[in-house]
C-alpha cells in the first residue's frame, strides 16, 4: 500500500508516509520507467533534467544530496552539525538498529542536512530533508539541526531556506518529537522577528508535524508539483468523516487553490525563482535608491 | 468597432471620412488634399471639443471599458522581476485580487490590485474583479510582509465592489474590509494607492488607506455605483447617468473634495488607446509619490496617513454652540 505513493503518485490512495519499500525511486540501470505515466527512459537523461519526467512532468522525490546540487552554486556548500546523532531517549525495541541500517543506506547521519551555501551568488543557510533516511521523520536530531541553522541564518544575516521532506514526527522518540514542532517555530519566530527571511519549499511528502511547524511558517511558502502535503492523513481522515476524499486532496496544486501556498514551482524554475525572491530582499536598497 | 463610446462617436465618424477621403484620392485620379486638411483641421477641434469636456458620465464609460488596462496589465510595464503570490492561507485564493513582489525602477516593492478579466471566462475566473474576504485577507498578508521587509506598497484600485454574496458574508467581508483599513493604517512604510478604472465603495477602500491617493483622469471612486444610487434615490436605475453627475464621482470632483492627491492625466480618449504612454504617466506619479515619502520615517509615514485621512469631511460649526459653552 505504501509502495502506491510512488507507483501511482496520482491516486495517492493511502499515501501519508514512504516506507522502506518506497527507498528506491528510481531504479538502477541505464533505462527509468515513469512511474506516473509509465513512459521509459534514460536515467542519465533524467538526472540531467532534474529528475522530472520528460512526457508527464512527474516529480520523482530528490535525496538531499541531488536537492543540494541542483539547488546551491557549484561547491558552496557547506555542511554543518554533521556529527549529531540520535539516541534511544525512549529505549524503544529497535530503534538504534533501524538507524544504523538507515545510516548506511544513505550514507547520512540523520533525516534533514543543513548548512551555508550560495543561490546565484546570495549567501544562506539552507536546511533540506532527506525522506530515504526514516522517512523523513523528525527527531530531536531533526529539530536540533533545524533550530541550529536557523539560528546560524540569525547570526549571518542571511535568508532561511527549507526542503521539506516527512512523514512528520518520529514515533519512536515520543513526546521528544512532538517538541521539536515547538522548537523549530520558537527559533524561526525570534529570527523573523530580528527581520529575518524564511523561505520553506515543500517537497514530496511532507505531511504531520512538520507541515504543522517550520514547513508552513515560510514569509514565502512554495511547494513542488503533486507534492504531497497536509496535516492528517488521508486514510485517518476518511475513516474519521466517512467520505471518500476527491483525488487531488492534499496535493500541492490543491493547497494553492485553498490559499494555503504563494505558488507551485517547476522543478526547472526553482532556482531561478528563489533567486529573483533573495535579490528583492537584499537589505538597505532604500537609501541608495534614492540617491540616485 | 468594439467598446465605442456614445460620447466620441461624432470624433470617430469623422475620422472614419477622412481615411475614406484619403482612400480615394490614392484610388482615383481626383486631388481632395485641400478638403482632407479641412477635416483634420476640424477633427482636432472637434477632439479637443468632445475631449476636454467630458461629461461624469463620459468618464463612467471610459472607467468601464472592456479594453481599459487592468492591474496586470500595467504590471510588467512599471515593474521588473514581478513575482506573483497567492493565498491568504486560511481559506483559498482570490483570484480578483493579485499581489506581489517586483521592483520599480530597481528599488523592490510589493504590488497589490484588484484584476478583472478581459473576457468571460477570465472574468468567471477573477469573479468579475469583485473579491471575496479571502482576497482582502491575502493582500493584507502580503502588506504585513511588506511592513516586515521595509517595502514600500503600490495599490492598484480597480473594482466595482466587495462581492455581495452569501459566502463572503459567511466569512466576514465586513471583516475582511475593516481589518484592512485598520492595519493599514499602522504600516510602517511608503503606502501609494492608484485608482486605474472605478473604485466602488468598501471594496475599493479596503486597498486605499495609504500615504497618497491618486486616480487616472477618467476613473472614478463612490460610496455606490450610480445605478445603486439612482435605484436607492430615486427608486429608478436607469437614472444612473443623472446619479453620476450629482454624486461627485470623478478624479476631478475628488480632488476638489480634497479627497486625492494627484490626477494622473490620461491618453486622449481614455488609457484604452494606448496603454503603454498611459504606463509612462502612471510611472512618474509613483517615482515623484516614492521620492517623497522615502524621506520620511516609520513613525511620520504612519502620522501623515493619519493626517491625510483626519483632514478629509467637511461640517461646520454651530456658533450658538461655541458661545454657550
Ligand atoms: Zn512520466
Amino acid at each position: 500500500m505504501i509502495k502506491d505513493l510512488f507507483t501511482k503518485p496520482k491516486k495517492k490512495k493511502y499515501a501519508t508516509i514512504p516506507s522502506e519499500a518506497a527507498k528506491q525511486d528510481v531504479p538502477e540501470g541505464i533505462m527509468t520507467k515513469c512511474p506516473n505515466c509509465k513512459k521509459i527512459m534514460y536515467s542519465k537523461e533524467l538526472t540531467k533534467n532534474l529528475k522530472v519526467c520528460f512526457h508527464c512532468d512527474y516529480h520523482y522525490p530528490m535525496n538531499s544530496q541531488e536537492r543540494l546540487a541542483s539547488f546551491l552554486d557549484e561547491d558552496s556548500f557547506q555542511e554543518i552539525d554533521r556529527e549529531l546523532v540520535s539516541t534511544n531517549p525512549l529505549g524503544f525495541p529497535e530503534y538504534l538498529e533501524k538507524l544504523e541500517k538507515d545510516k548506511e543506506k544513505t550514507n547520512l547521519n540523520e533525516a534533514v542536512v543543513t548548512g551555508i551555501g550560495r543561490v546565484d551568488q546570495h549567501e544562506v543557510a539552507v536546511a533540506v530533508m532527506d525522506s530515504t533516511f526514516r522517512m523523513g521523520s523528525m527527531g530531536s536530531v531533526v529539530g536540533e539541526k533545524i533550530t541550529r541553522a536557523i539560528e546560524k541564518a540569525d547570526e549571518l544575516s542571511v535568508p532561511f531556506i527549507i526542503f521539506t521532506a516527512s512523514g512528520g514526527a518520529r514515533m519512536q522518540e515520543g513526546v521528544l518529537s512532538l517538541m521539536q514542532m515547538a522548537k523549530t517555530s520558537v527559533a524561526l519566530k525570534r529570527f523573523s522577528d530580528n527581520g529575518g527571511l524564511i523561505i520553506s519549499i515543500m517537497t514530496h511528502p511532507t505531511t504531520g508535524g512538520v507541515s504543522a511547524s517550520f514547513a508552513s511558517l515560510g514569509d514565502y511558502n512554495f511547494a513542488e508539483p503533486g507534492a504531497l502535503i497536509g496535516f492528517a492523513g488521508r486514510r485517518i481522515i476518511e475513516q474519521t468523516i466517512r467520505e471518500e476524499l476527491p483525488e487531488d486532496f492534499q496535493t500541492a496544486e490543491f493547497l494553492l487553490e485553498k490559499g494555503q501556498l504563494d505558488a507551485v514551482i517547476a522543478r526547472a524554475e526553482l532556482k531561478e525563482k528563489i533567486a529573483t525572491i533573495l535579490d528583492i530582499h537584499q537589505p538597505g536598497g532604500d537609501l541608495v535608491w534614492l540617491e540616485n | 468597432m468594439v467598446g465605442e463610446l456614445e460620447f466620441e462617436k461624432p470624433v470617430l465618424e469623422l475620422r472614419k471620412k477622412i481615411a475614406e477621403l484619403k482612400e480615394i484620392t490614392k484610388e482615383a485620379d481626383v486631388d481632395l488634399t485641400d478638403e482632407i486638411e479641412k477635416l483634420e483641421v476640424r477633427l482636432e477641434r472637434l477632439e479637443k471639443e468632445i475631449y476636454e469636456n467630458m461629461k461624469p458620465w463620459d468618464r463612467v464609460q471610459i472607467a468601464r471599458h472592456p479594453n481599459r488596462p487592468t492591474t496586470l496589465d500595467y504590471i510588467p510595464l512599471l515593474f521588473t522581476d514581478f513575482i506573483e503570490v497567492h493565498g491568504d492561507r486560511t481559506f483559498g485564493d482570490d483570484a480578483a485580487i493579485v499581489a506581489g513582489i517586483g521592483k520599480f525602477q530597481g528599488l523592490p516593492v510589493t504590488i497589490i490590485g484588484h484584476q478583472r478579466g478581459k473576457d468571460t471566462k477570465e472574468n468567471i475566473r477573477r469573479n468579475f474583479g469583485m473579491p471575496h474576504p479571502e482576497g482582502y485577507r491575502k493582500a493584507l498578508r502580503i502588506m504585513k510582509q511588506a511592513d516586515k521587509f521595509g517595502r514600500p506598497i503600490i495599490c492598484f484600485i480597480d473594482t466595482k465592489g466587495a462581492f455581495p454574496g452569501k459566502a463572503a458574508e459567511e466569512r466576514g467581508q465586513s471583516e475582511a474590509i475593516a481589518r484592512n483599513l485598520f492595519e493599514m493604517a499602522g504600516l510602517k512604510v511608503p503606502v501609494i494607492c492608484i485608482v486605474i478604472g472605478e473604485g466602488g465603495s468598501g471594496g475599493a477602500l479596503a486597498l486605499g488607506v495609504g500615504n497618497h491617493l491618486h486616480m487616472l483622469e477618467n476613473s472614478t471612486y463612490s460610496v455606490i455605483s450610480p445605478e445603486g444610487a439612482a435605484s436607492i434615490l430615486w427608486k429608478d436605475a436607469s437614472k444612473a447617468k443623472q446619479a453620476a453627475e450629482k454624486m461627485k464621482i470623478t478624479a476631478p470632483d475628488l480632488k476638489e473634495l480634497n479627497v486625492i492627491d494627484e490626477i494622473i492625466p490620461e491618453v486622449k480618449g481614455g488609457a484604452h488607446k494606448d496603454k503603454d504612454l498611459q504606463a509612462q504617466a502612471i510611472h512618474e506619479v509613483i517615482l515623484k509619490s516614492l521620492k517623497e515619502l522615502l524621506k520620511l520615517s516609520e513613525q511620520e509615514l504612519i502620522n501623515q496617513r493619519y493626517e491625510k485621512y483626519k483632514a478629509i469631511g467637511q461640517f461646520d460649526l454651530q456658533n450658538e454652540y461655541i458661545t454657550t459653552n
